[in-house]
């Protein structure tokens, strides 16, 4: 090697060290720009309000206290109530777990019948059920309401399930659908040659399969429906409200001393189921969402 | 599977019937059935506020798209590049999407307030006639929607970018690169182009996100100051819940599903057909 090839290789290598390095900083100024909003949240909810008005918005607390935190889960007033979130963080439990155990089953069955026992228009309705997760809500609103007051569910826990659940089964039947084509037809054929019947051949050898699918869509009904809203806020009524409703109904209430580190503690109780479901299983996740976008 | 079908059937397509009919009627408070046309859509293209909400809606989705798309490849490409860390780096750039629109606006209602948020931040470090009051200035407003929306959604891009880019046949790649192209023209003329499809998807469930948009807005900014920062979705949550003009309300909905229905289906058509044929 000449002396000119080497330096023309240092140069080289020189540019690569200063390129990454370049790249390390971007990288990590975006882990700060994700993480300051939790962080932010963090500190602010273990804060006094005298240090929050005196002190900086980014300082760590100059005392640490504990007091938001319990007056948020059980002595914050949500409307007229003053009972603190944990009544409401119940309703998301209590609506959330049979929602997503409900349309997953539905899902999985759809699926199976959509790819297992094929009819003619299986595409077309499944292509019509598929629509039915795009369009936007805001069209079945007042329908729905009527609909809910007319089953005497107006305002009920199993009210907002039944809703979650019929406007879940188009996503839960989309994901089933596709990992269910992957699964050779032939396994279900000799089955039927050997007498199992539809059902059987469904809890026996399809749902032993579907473990990996039935994790992601588990997870991905139980983000959508614990962050739900729009159908919170507009389909249930006082004590019977999600988390995200009471959430809101603290954050924008007018009335006394704004108490802005109640409000961060709110926010982290809110959020921290599906956060650490997020932390512990996110690969499942992020399949969830790609997924979610059709591209199976 | 019958059970679902019934379901559907009546919960969406019914429902998407009653609304559409109900918007060509002179309902009010409470539902009327005797047909009038149009009646509701003139009113509705009359309203002041009706137009304020579009134009909200135009402002938020070009900007809220953009500005994920850019960040999100922006995010993917860098992840690209060997980085040991990559899947920690992964998890801290998408864990916003795991969290309700009402929790980030929480947060970002506190980080954008004026007085006690960004404003002292930067007030503190000495620059004392700071401003920063987009959160209650009816003329920004809507950009700190915006910023808590691409802050939230950004994550997301870059997730269906990088899926993009392991897809991507990595022997042309090293084929370009043994042929002294450079990096940046790897990039922008061999790998970006092969993921237009990715680009497509990415940017109807960006468009479908915004154009339902909803809980961010109730929470930072109520809709408000006044009615700067309504959407067709708060205007017909309003409209239908608070207002009681159930006609108007399901006229603006009905307009909303017609909106999305012409980016969605022919996507679904396309993503349909491209399975069939495989």
């Amino acid at each position: 090697m000449t002396d000119q090839q080497f330096s023309i290789n240092r140069a080289n290598m020189n540019r690569m060290t200063v390129g990454r390095w370049l790249l390390f900083i971007t990288l990590g100024i975006f882990v700060i720009y994700f993480l300051t909003p939790l962080y932010v949240m963090l500190v602010t909810s273990l804060k006094t309000l005298d240090d929050i008005r005196l002190g900086g918005l980014m300082n760590p607390p100059a005392v640490v206290t504990f007091t938001p935190w319990i007056k948020a889960w059980s002595s914050a007033c949500v409307g007229i109530q003053c009972e603190g979130l944990n009544g409401f963080f119940w309703n998301s439990v209590k609506i959330t777990i049979p929602a997503v155990f409900i349309s997953t089953l539905l899902g999985a069955l759809n699926g199976y019948v959509l790819t297992k026992w094929r009819f003619r228009g299986a595409n077309i309705v499944f292509a019509l059920m598929l629509f039915g997760c795009f369009i936007p809500f805001q069209v079945i609103l007042m329908p729905m309401a009527r609909m809910l007051g007319l089953l005497g569910l107006a305002g009920t826990i199993p009210g907002l399930v039944l809703v979650h659940v019929v406007y879940g089964i188009g996503f839960t039947t989309l994901f089933f659908r596709n990992y269910y084509v992957t699964i050779p037809d032939e396994l279900v054929k000799s089955a039927t040659i050997d007498g199992a019947g539809f059902f059987t051949i469904f809890w026996r050898i399809m749902l032993p399969l579907s473990i990996p699918i039935i994790v992601v869509t588990v997870i991905w009904q139980f983000t959508q429906i614990w962050n739900d809203f729009l159908f919170g806020v507009s389909f249930s009524a006082g004590g019977g409200q999600p988390i995200t409703v009471a959430l809101n109904n603290i954050v924008n209430s007018s009335t006394g001393v704004k108490e802005y580190n109640l409000d961060m503690a709110s926010a982290i109780i809110a959020g921290l189921p599906t956060l650490l479901v997020y932390v512990f299983a996110g690969r499942y996740f992020i399949r969830g969402l790609t997924a979610g976008s059709v591209k199976g | 599977m019958a059970p679902s079908l019934v379901a559907i059937a009546v919960f969406v397509y019914g429902f998407i019937i009653w609304t559409a009919y109900i918007s060509m009627t002179r309902s009010k408070l409470l539902p009327r059935y005797d047909f009038e046309g149009l009646f509701q859509y003139v009113k509705l293209w009359n309203m002041p506020r009706w137009y304020v909400a579009l134009e909200n809606l135009f402002v938020f989705s070009g900007l809220f798209i953009f500005f994920c798309m850019a960040l999100g490849l922006l995010l993917a490409i860098m992840l690209d590049q060997r980085i040991r860390a990559e899947g920690a780096l992964r998890t801290i750039y998408l864990y916003p999407m795991a969290l309700s629109f009402v929790v980030t606006g929480t947060a970002w209602k506190w980080i954008l307030n004026p007085g006690l948020g960004i404003e002292k931040v930067i007030r503190d470090l000495g620059f004392e006639n700071f401003e920063f009051d987009w959160l209650i200035n009816p003329d920004m407003a809507i950009y700190t929607i915006v910023i808590a929306g691409v802050w939230q959604s950004s994550g997301f891009v870059m997730a269906m970018f990088l899926a993009g880019l392991r897809s991507i046949d990595q022997e042309i790649i090293k084929a370009a690169y043994v042929d002294g192209v450079s990096l940046p023209r790897i990039y922008l003329g061999i790998i970006i182009p092969s993921m237009r499809p990715v680009f497509f998807s990415t940017i109807v469930v960006l468009g479908h996100l915004a154009i339902k948009s909803f809980d961010l807005i109730v929470v930072l900014t109520k809709g408000g100051p006044g009615y700067a920062t309504d959407m067709p979705a708060t205007f017909m949550y309003a409209m239908a819940f608070q207002r009681g003009r159930i006609g108007i309300s399901a006229a603006s909905a009905t307009i909303m599903l017609m909106t999305v229905m012409a980016v969605i289906v022919p996507y679904l058509y396309s993503e349909l057909r491209k399975k069939a044929d495989d």
